[in-house]
């Protein structure tokens, strides 16, 4: 049996800390939620081997990457939440801690306060290869000793020293006796007072309690403790920017005595030239921008070009499927629901798969490169002006995918104001759930014949529509910079890494990672909304659907043949009857005026789950209306429909375009509903958005629909 | 002198902040008093700007810039 501890993983941001998450646990991971927050908690499983033979599985905790553990965004408040809450689940039996070995002093900052918390903890000291490089030449005995703590050189990315780690886990790890500065002599009245109330195993860690007090969740069980400290804070004026400025020029103070003394720089080498060249070129005021675009340029061809053929070939084995299951079950209930509700459903989640795999391998390797630092960095000015960031363009590109895991990554962004705009705006974004709606509908209202001999006429509406989301994004920014009030300062001082060559096992974990998410978390919603669809239009209210079901199955009793006008007819009367239709029905009139009917009310109602259940429920209407030609394709079936008040196509261009552009701007799409509360931690935004979104589409179909009738 | 008032490749040392908030946020990235930093790049339209600082590149907006005083070194 191993023994079973518990690590954390903590380092600044680009030290190489997922990179050496990666080498410790391999595909052994897990991605949940730390309690009570969104922030995506990842742990993992390594096994290590002792030297005297002991097995111990160590249980891997990657915390967000922080520069310290005063906390400024929601990902910062993690680590120190982790570490100094004695009583959170996570609380780890050993820390370690990785540090940039080139950014020695910046890394050795962070370190110098998780050592004088007095808990376990390992300094693993990466890139040990570019410190050659470069001529950096650390004692890392001294260094040890100096620390108090074990001191390991690494390199996570040419794995080496990563053995080294393993054991040292399997070891026991002293705590350094010493503090690495006297954080007592800040405040002793507040440390002591705050020591005697409640349990804690350090004064800084007495003295970080009384600067983070109000982030604190873990006192809202002991409000009367809450309510004491507080008082004591008042009593001895505890002024926490003044003490946490102090602290921090004496950590420094004493990080720079240290680096004197254990590290040595030999031959100025200013690391690799070409680092430089590249960012001259992709900061250039005109190439910097011309790159941008072509890199997005690649990454809509990949996404929207490349990404069709594994999509078909998805498609073409679920339509073989769905035959092969209609045919070889027996008829009935159980048939249709499999077929028509749960193969349908599914296929509508699996065709996803491609283009988010493809979108977040690049968006991986962009990351990875430190390219995206650089696309932040040329493109705040213009962001700011519109109420964004520079760090809004990562979320407003994934917008293109979907909106769940972009609203995700606006964590970066440090001020709340823009956070939140970012995240107001990004469902604006075309996502790919629109695509297939966007696809059909061009299908039929857009000729295939190209525009001056050779530009595709319907690929330019669909690039057409993904720049009306990108413009109507921008624009709701700038109407929502008047109205959103800022809550924190707003700044944007942010690391610029060097280039790397991307880790493509990192790249590889991360798609692995975020299409698992989307195929469990987005699939439950998507398969359960099929199956309510499915029961809806199958089952009806009253007489009047009774009186059309027993005719259907007269008929076919009868045996007369299914394919007849008159089967036809009496499947249309039986979904027009359905609760599904019913729905449709009660939605006409206030959909009307956009030039929708009733079917499209049905698919306007279940597509409020999630958009691409459009084309489902288009298929499920349409092919209920007549039932056994299957050879006909939704798009065939659509196109001949007649209406009967103009005796002319059901699909005009104004229909068809004022649907686009409803689709284009509505809020219907259950998770990103919900994951922006969780993020926003209320109803307030996520309804405010729903309003705003749903009528900014109903008027903009109004307006289109009229202009083009 | 402001930091903000650098032109590219210039180099000082920095003396003190005029903003409390800001200046914990710099110091913690190691913009500590008595050291020396050099703009390595503005970006284009003159905003945000890249500094060397303790090895490594930060970048910053001007407005934050603006916030660091600063004494300038001639090389």
């Amino acid at each position: 049996m191993a023994r079973k501890i518990k690590v954390a993983l903590v380092g600044n941001p680009n030290s190489g800390k997922s990179t050496l998450f990666n080498a410790l646990t391999g595909l052994n991971q897990k991605i949940a939620n730390f309690p009570g927050v969104t922030v995506e908690k990842k742990t993992g499983i390594c096994t290590a081997i002792s030297k005297s033979g002991e097995t111990v599985s160590a249980q891997i905790i990657d915390l967000p990457g922080t520069y310290s553990l005063y906390p400024k965004t929601p990902d910062e408040q993690i680590p120190f939440k982790v570490l100094c809450d004695p009583s959170n689940e996570s609380l780890p039996d050993i820390t370690i801690i990785i540090a940039d070995g080139t950014n020695l002093k910046r890394s050795l900052f962070l370190c110098s306060q998780i050592v004088d918390l007095k808990t376990p903890v390992i300094l693993a000291i990466n890139m040990i290869d570019l410190m050659n490089y470069k001529g950096i030449r650390v004692d890392y005995l001294e260094l040890s000793k100096k620390l108090g703590i074990k001191v390991l050189p690494i390199s996570a990315r040419k794995n080496i020293g990563i053995e080294e780690i393993k054991i040292a886990l399997t070891e026991p790890v002293s705590v350094q006796e010493n503090d690495f500065i006297d954080s007592k002599k800040f405040a002793p009245e507040v440390v002591d007072g705050i020591r005697n109330e409640i349990q804690v195993t350090s004064s800084y860690g007495a003295f970080q309690i009384a600067s983070n007090l109000n982030e604190i969740e873990w006192f809202e069980e002991y409000p009367e403790k809450k309510i004491k400290i507080k008082s004591l804070l008042a009593a001895h004026s505890f002024d926490s920017t003044q003490l946490q400025a102090g602290e921090t020029l004496e950590r420094y103070k004493v990080i720079t005595e240290v680096m004197n003394q254990c590290v040595k720089i030999e031959g100025v080498k200013k690391g690799p030239q070409w680092s430089k060249g590249l960012d001259n070129l992709l900061t250039h005021p005109i190439w910097g921008y011309v790159i941008f675009l072509a890199v997005l340029f690649l990454i809509f061809q990949a996404i929207f070009s490349w990404a069709r053929y594994p999509m078909d070939f998805i498609d073409g084995i679920f339509a073989d499927l769905g035959s092969l299951v209609h045919n070889h079950l027996p008829q009935g209930v159980l048939n249709d629901l499999l077929v028509n509700g749960i193969l349908a459903g599914l296929a509508g989640i699996i065709i996803f798969v491609p283009q988010i795999a493809l979108l977040f391998a690049f968006i991986a390797i962009l990351e990875d490169t430190g390219y995206m630092a650089r696309v932040s960095f040329i493109m705040d000015r213009i962001m700011r002006r519109y109420g964004l960031n520079g760090r809004s363009v990562i979320p407003l590109i994934s917008g293109v995918a979907c909106a769940v895991p972009a609203i995700l990554s606006t964590r970066t962004i440090q001020s709340w104001k823009q956070r939140i705009i970012t995240i107001m705006v990004t469902p604006l974004m075309s996502c790919s759930a629109r695509l297939p709606v966007y696809t059909l509908i061009i299908s039929i209202i857009i000729p295939s014949n190209p525009v001056f001999g050779f530009i595709n006429r319907q690929g330019l509406v669909m690039m057409s529509l993904y720049l009306i989301g990108f413009f109507a994004a921008i624009g709701s920014a700038f109407l929502m910079k008047w109205f959103v009030k800022a809550r924190s300062r707003d700044y944007f001082i942010m690391e610029l890494p060097l280039y790397h060559v991307p880790r493509w096992s990192n790249v590889g974990i991360t798609i692995y990672e975020k299409v698992k998410i989307f195929l469990f978390d987005a699939g439950k919603v998507i398969i359960a909304i099929s199956i309510i669809l499915w029961f809806l239009s199958s089952r009806g209210p009253g007489e009047q659907f009774n009186y059309v079901q027993n005719q259907v199955d007269s008929l076919r009793t009868e045996n007369i043949n299914s394919d007849s006008e008159e089967m036809n007819r009496l499947q249309a009367k039986k979904l027009e009857a359905s609760y599904a239709g019913k729905m449709g029905k009660w939605l006409e009139p206030a959909i009307e005026p956009l030039g929708f009917d009733w079917k499209i009310g049905i698919a306007l109602v279940t597509s409020f789950a999630a958009r691409e259940v459009f084309v489902g429920t288009m298929s499920t209407i349409y092919s209920a209306g007549n039932e056994n030609k299957k050879d006909r394709t939704v798009r065939d079936k659509m196109m001949a429909e007649i209406n009967p008040d103009t005796g002319e196509p059901r699909y005009t261009v104004a229909v068809g375009w004022s649907l686009m552009i409803f689709y284009a701007f509505a809020m219907q799409c259950m998770s990103t509903l919900a994951v922006v509360k969780r993020e926003t931690g209320g109803w307030k935004w996520p309804i405010i958005q729903f309003i705003f979104m749903g009528a900014l589409a109903y008027l903009s179909s109004l307006l289109i629909y009229d202009i083009l009738k | 002198m402001k930091l903000s008032q650098l032109k590219a490749g210039q180099c000082c040392i920095i003396e003190s902040f005029t903003d409390e908030f800001l200046k914990l946020k710099l110091m913690e990235m190691g913009c500590i008093p008595g050291e020396m930093v050099q703009v390595v790049r503005l970006a284009p339209m003159g905003d945000p700007i890249a500094i060397t600082v303790a090895n490594y590149i930060l970048s910053m907006r001007k407005e934050e810039a603006d916030t660091v005083i600063v004494k300038m070194i001639e090389e």
